[in-house]
């Protein structure tokens, strides 16, 4: 298995090579550089602009930028934000992107809280109420966006009935310790659960439609003709094998809760990455775009190497060569 | 077993008699051979012995199982889960899909053991590689960590066993245990199932569609026919005097060794589902010999010669009453004289 992991992190590679060169070229592609902007204003003569673009490279050959720009990256030198003054665009996601990894990890934390047991509960009670409402939520789950998902949870939960925060990371300052902690999780729960909603449906369904096809197979047959108590053969026998699909899924989330984010955030007025990525474009503040591109870029293939991981050591039906 | 009934409560109110009033017994250290084409209820009566049924649809309506005199059919649920894998092993027909892909061997031999014979984890596992030895495996201290995929379907055939016969159980029951298997691994499946029923001193009760198997291992045979026991004797009397109409049908349809022949194409039309037997009996659409009274009323399994069983209304009962004699009075009094 360990020759399995090390192909397959080596197939990692020229994928990274490929992603880099995506993000670089879209944000070539697109119109307009980082001084689009600033043509507008005629106050700055034609000649000073060529200059600096002269001075930024940006009329060098295309694979010379390239280059320059993926040897600062590989350097972590993410260029210089416009919209900031000039701050460097390191500092600028470092500042966010922790905000942005507990809402993920919260809401990663909360869809499977959620959805394996409400799964499990509802195809050990096929067709009951309960599995019908599971459903229903399941359905509708999958069918709101984020944002309208996220508008109606501050509408109810924050301004009728005041119990969650609506917006920021903190309402208050000088809070410390474990009264700060406490804080900071409610301002993570509307977010969080708008952020999860569609993946928590998913899982439900998935958990449900494989425990209920795992109950009628040959080897759980076998589980109870053995005589093993029913908590056994569910929890053992039955959930193992279900539990391959969802750890297999649990990869690709990585990529989906980024992206997510992105309207997540902007919805509660967040200061994470998506709230950041949001400005950067209507900015055209392509370093900052440019940089948040690789870094999804970047989560989406780890999450694929991870699943794919995942997958190997929890089914050792797998093949490694 | 007594008077068992296990039916099917299936959609628009159709009722499948799987089993439907089966009666059968099992020595100990006997081989009971059940046999019949598929769809005729060979595997509802091995489950229903384990009280593994899916219910619903399904549901043992009457009859009474016992098992070294305990009543089977009034065990508490857990109760039941004690007696199963325990006092009786159960083997497959798919030994490909029969054990749990994502634990080893041994894992799956040692929950057996850790749950009847209460034994730690460790001495489970060492349990699990004697076994393995004993079922034939020359590398069982590699194979009690490897997964099924890992093995061949005669090796699974022969981990299920060791799984089954794990706790020493009294009845190892088989349902189709060769079916799937090369016809290379076949025998040694079957030596094998014999071999431990010595060595563990226990009972087996084979199911099959195979005579050519029957012939091989069994003791004593049944054949069932539409959910019910049509004949059944020692093995080399039903070879040697087949009665029932249907099993002289399965007897002339053993394959030749060299000829490719589809098996049972001596006996013409199907077997019926079991929500629509005929009123008679249940052969009677396929039989040759059917006669008025045949389509009328379904025969009694009678003793017909020492200890030889037949349903058919050609063949007289032992007792001297004579004649085509089918009066309920007397089949009765035959019943209870046996029982
Ligand atoms: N779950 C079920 N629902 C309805 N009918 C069933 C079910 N399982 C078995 N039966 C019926 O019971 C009869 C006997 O089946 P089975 O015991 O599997 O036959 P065999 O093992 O002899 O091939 C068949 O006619 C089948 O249609
Ligand atoms: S009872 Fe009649 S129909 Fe049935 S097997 Fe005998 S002869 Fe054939
Ligand atoms: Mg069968």
């Amino acid at each position: 298995m360990h020759k399995y992991i090390i192909r397959r992190v080596l197939q990692f590679i020229p994928m990274l090579f490929l992603v880099t060169v995506l993000v670089f070229g879209l944000a070539k592609a697109a119109p307009g550089d980082v001084l689009s902007g600033e043509m507008l204003d005629p106050n700055i003569p034609h000649e000073v602009l060529e200059q600096r673009r002269e001075a930024l490279g940006l009329n060098d050959p295309i694979h010379i930028q390239y280059w320059n720009w993926l040897s600062a990256v590989a350097q972590g030198d993410l260029g210089t934000s416009m919209q900031y003054a000039n701050r460097p665009v390191m500092d600028l996601i470092q500042a966010r992107v922790m905000n942005t990894v507990y809402l993920a990890i919260f809401s990663l934390v909360v869809t499977l809280a959620v959805a394996i047991p409400i799964g499990i509960y509802s195809a050990q009670r096929k067709y009951s109420l309960f599995d019908y409402g599971a459903t229903t939520f399941a359905f509708l789950g999958l069918a709101t966006p984020n944002f309208f998902a996220g508008l109606l949870a501050i509408w109810l939960l924050s301004f009728q009935f005041g119990w969650f925060p609506a917006q920021g990371t903190t309402s208050a300052v000088g809070l410390s310790g474990f009264e700060l902690f406490v804080d900071k999780l409610r301002h993570l729960v509307l977010p969080g659960f708008t952020l999860g909603l569609a993946s928590t449906a998913v899982y439900m369904r998935y958990m449900r439609t494989e425990i209920l096809e795992i109950k009628g197979s040959d080897f759980i047959r076998t589980a109870h003709a053995k005589g093993l108590t029913k908590n056994s053969v569910l929890y053992k026998h039955t959930l193992r094998n279900a539990l391959i699909p969802i750890i297999t899924l649990l990869g690709f989330e990585f990529g989906f809760l980024l992206s997510g984010a992105v309207i997540t955030e902007a919805v509660f007025n967040y200061p994470g990455i998506g709230t950041l990525f949001l400005n950067s474009i209507s900015n055209r503040d392509y370093p900052v775009i440019m940089a948040i591109n690789l870094i999804l870029a970047v989560t989406i293939l780890l999450g694929n190497l991870l699943a794919d991981i995942f997958y190997a050591v929890v089914d050792p039906r797998i093949r490694y060569d | 077993m007594k008077g068992l009934k296990t039916y099917f409560y299936m959609e628009g109110d159709r009722v499948a008699k799987a089993v439907d009033g089966v009666d059968f017994y099992i020595d100990r250290g006997e081989t009971l051979a059940l046999v019949g084409e598929s769809g005729s209820g060979k595997s509802i009566t091995s489950l229903s012995v384990m009280r593994l049924i899916p219910e619903p649809p399904g549901k043992i309506l009457e009859g009474s199982i016992k098992l070294d005199g305990k009543e089977l059919l009034s065990l508490s649920d857990g109760e039941m889960r004690k007696v199963r894998g325990n006092d009786m092993g159960m083997i497959f027909q798919e030994p490909m899909t029969s054990l749990n892909p994502v634990f080893t061997i041994g894992n799956q031999i040692a929950e057996t053991l850790i749950k009847h014979k209460k034994m730690t984890k460790k001495q489970a596992y060492k349990k699990a590689v004697e076994l393995l030895k004993i079922v034939g495996f020359a590398r069982a201290e590699d194979i009690v960590n490897e997964y099924p995929h890992q093995l061949s379907g005669g090796m699974r055939q022969r981990a299920m066993i060791a799984i089954a016969m794990s706790c020493d159980p009294k009845l190892l029951i088989a349902d189709e245990p060769t079916t799937a298997l090369d016809v290379t691994i076949q025998a040694q499946i079957l030596d094998l199932m014999i071999d431990m029923k010595e060595k563990f001193d226990s009972s087996i009760l084979l199911i099959t569609h195979d005579l050519g198997v029957v012939a091989e291992v069994a003791d004593r045979v049944m054949v069932m026919y539409g959910g019910q026991i049509v004949e059944e004797a020692r093995a080399d009397e039903l070879f040697t005097d087949p009665q029932h109409p249907y099993t002289r049908g399965l007897l002339g349809s053993i394959p030749n060794i060299d000829a490719d022949v589809e098996r049972l194409e001596s006996i013409k039309g199907q077997v019926p589902p079991a929500h629509r037997f005929p009123q008679g009996c249940r052969f009677a659409p396929r039989c040759e010999h059917a006669m008025d009274i045949c389509r009328e009323s379904n025969p009694e399994l009678l003793e017909t010669k020492s200890k030889h069983k037949v349903r058919c209304y050609l063949y007289e009962p032992l007792s001297g009453e004579g004649g085509q004699s089918h009066g309920t009075t007397s089949r009765e009094a035959i019943r209870s004289t046996k029982s």
